[in-house]
């Protein structure tokens, strides 16, 4: 079985431009690089893998190609954990309020 | 046609006249100077017709509200009569969550009379949400291009969720790699779409703010019967200032204090694979703000209508650290919880009251959306996992990209004085090294005194301390030879 079929939200990855074709004023950790993009849309292309070369429709509607990079990418980006350094600050104030 | 770097960026010129639909060849006088005013109306909306474009698509008409615990709070350590009044104006309460929405609903209206079929933007911040919420809005097609990862493919949490927030206008989204290519990425799109280019430095975009300057004055005259003693505008790119200090002025509110706010983080590289992730703010910062001082035109277009130095009294940074134990400040004593971002300005404002009376209202200019990732205690869990100290303590142990310093008690915030003198100097100076061998005219002393808010003489003997020549008369001529 593939990993995903037409129509599947999928993502993919393509280098824009590989560390001797980007311009030589950048910072030597950026310049050593490649300068790299990944787009989501939905899979053309009937079946594919993780990898294999494959066209999508994007959001608006265009058709883009690329490497298949992940199917039904999630948003994973979160609240965070609550932080020592914050959670007293509230009543640290309320109380310097109350005094004055 | 070919695409590779050289050649797209050589074709800048003519993808940029055909995507924004402005000749900005037309408004060029000498190589230093152009019509900046005639660039600004050169779409030809008056104020009227922007507020009425706005509140077609929902945006504009933000609360004023006064901050009053806040500035009981500022009161408690001023010195007897001090402490001025706090407001801000919460304009998380646009469509998309930010100020931005008035940036982007002129464009994307103009861009839709103009007859474009979809916008294009490079922003990882909060004005690609706006553009793709107004192209949502009018039914134009948004590309929104974002600098996202490191090379690890790691992503700052607050850029990722501007990632989610376009998508889920329905924009096609383009996560890259750090680097100023973006640029690059962004000629490419335009010139293979022809749509149109939704850039934060175009008249339209700037005009749009003017509406948020105008209506804080007019607010603030409403409520209190006289204008604000100062507007306080957190400043990166130089839009929000221009317009902010502009609408100010169109409302008649002539003495208010323009301030503008960055966040610090000096000594990072912007462009540095390294530096990106070091960082907790990914806008408002002086990474942005000092450039684009210094040099405005430094943009996506030929001239830039953001042009912060013509309008800044002020100009003061605050720390990463401040700006999140603001963030606490206006969600425990407010009961408005925000985005830091935003806060940058009302971090600077709790430092700024302890100076002024009582009498006196300081309008913090904006407030802005908070999500997951846009908020202290993710941002702050992305620092730690990047090797970035986090501790209570005296914000001046901060240093950008290695510690952040989360105050241990308000009257520790403290905004820091960018030296202007020095900003307007470089300006200057850099305007000359880009013209070289050019001999500037009177006119162009003229040009860079409106530019850098200073005066015709301040020009002239800086000029002669950088030992440059001007001619007498406004002819041209060429250093050293007659043109």
């Amino acid at each position: 079985m593939s990993d995903a079929k037409r129509g599947d939200l999928a993502q993919i990855h393509k280098i824009v431009l590989e560390p001797d074709q980007r311009p030589d004023n950048l910072p030597s950790c950026t310049k050593s690089v490649p300068y790299e993009c990944w787009i989501k849309g939905f899979l053309i292309d009937e079946n594919a893998n993780v990898g294999d070369e494959v066209k999508i429709t994007t959001f608006i509607g265009r058709e883009l190609s690329g490497i298949l990079y992940q199917v039904s990418p999630i948003y994973d980006h979160n609240f965070g954990e609550p932080q020592k350094e914050l959670v007293s600050i509230g009543n640290e104030v309320r109380k310097q309020l109350e005094k004055s | 046609m070919d695409n590779s770097y050289s050649p797209v960026m050589s074709r800048k010129k003519e993808i940029l006249k055909r995507a924004t639909g402005i000749d900005y060849d037309k408004f060029e006088i000498s190589p230093i100077t152009f019509d900046y005013e005639g660039l600004m109306n050169s779409c030809e909306y008056s104020l009227e017709d922007v507020q009425r474009i706005l509140q077609e698509t929902g945006v504009g008409n933000t609360p004023l509200v006064e901050l009053k615990n806040l500035t009981e709070l500022v009161r408690s350590i001023s010195l007897p009569g001090r402490g001025g009044r706090i407001f801000i104006k919460d304009e998380a309460a646009n469509p998309s969550g930010s100020f931005k929405d008035r940036r982007a609903a002129l464009s994307i209206f103009h861009a839709k009379k103009l007859g474009y079929k979809g916008v294009v933007a490079a922003s990882s911040g909060n004005y690609g949400a706006a553009v793709a919420s107004q192209a949502a809005k009018r039914g134009l097609k948004a590309i929104i291009l974002q600098e996202v990862y490191d090379s690890r493919k790691v992503g700052q949490p607050e850029i990722l969720e501007k990632t989610r927030a376009c998508e889920a206008y329905g924009a096609e989204v383009w996560q890259l790699t750090v680097g100023p290519e973006l640029f690059y990425i962004m000629l490419r799109v335009l010139e293979e779409t022809e749509f149109f280019s939704a850039s934060l430095y175009v008249p339209t975009s700037v005009g749009g703010i003017d509406t948020l300057g105008y209506e804080l004055a007019e607010q603030v005259f409403q409520k209190e019967g006289r204008f604000p003693d100062m507007a306080i505008i957190t400043h990166a790119g130089g839009g929000n200032v221009t317009g902010t200090a502009r609408g100010l002025k169109k409302a008649g509110s002539h003495n208010t204090i323009v301030v503008g706010v960055s966040v610090d983080l000096q000594g990072l590289h912007m462009a540095s694979d390294i530096d990106f992730n070091r960082k907790s703010f990914t806008t408002g910062h002086t990474g942005f703000g000092i450039p684009f001082l210094t040099w405005p035109d430094r943009t996506d277009v030929p001239r830039n209508c953001a042009r912060g130095l013509r309008y800044l009294d002020r100009y003061l940074s605050v720390t990463q650290g401040e700006v999140f134990y603001t963030t606490e400040l206006l969600a425990k004593l407010e009961g408005i919880e925000r985005g830091p971002a935003g806060n940058t300005s009302l971090a600077a404002a709790i430092s700024l009251a302890r100076e002024l009376d009582r009498d006196q209202i300081l309008v913090v200019q904006e407030t802005e959306y908070t999500a997951a990732g846009k908020l202290p205690s993710s941002q702050l869990t992305f620092a730690k996992e990047n090797g970035i100290e986090v501790r209570r303590g005296d914000p001046k142990e901060n240093i950008p990209g290695k510690v952040i310093v989360i105050p241990e008690r308000v009257d520790q915030i403290e905004v820091e004085d960018i030296d202007m003198e020095k900003i307007r100097h470089s300006y200057i100076e850099r305007a000359m090294k880009m013209t070289e061998s050019y001999v500037p005219t009177q006119e162009d002393i003229q040009f860079l005194a409106e530019d850098s808010k200073t005066s015709f003489d301040y020009v002239r003997e800086t000029l002669e301390s950088l030992n440059i020549k001007t001619a007498n008369s406004t002819s041209r001529l060429v250093r050293g030879r007659e043109a």
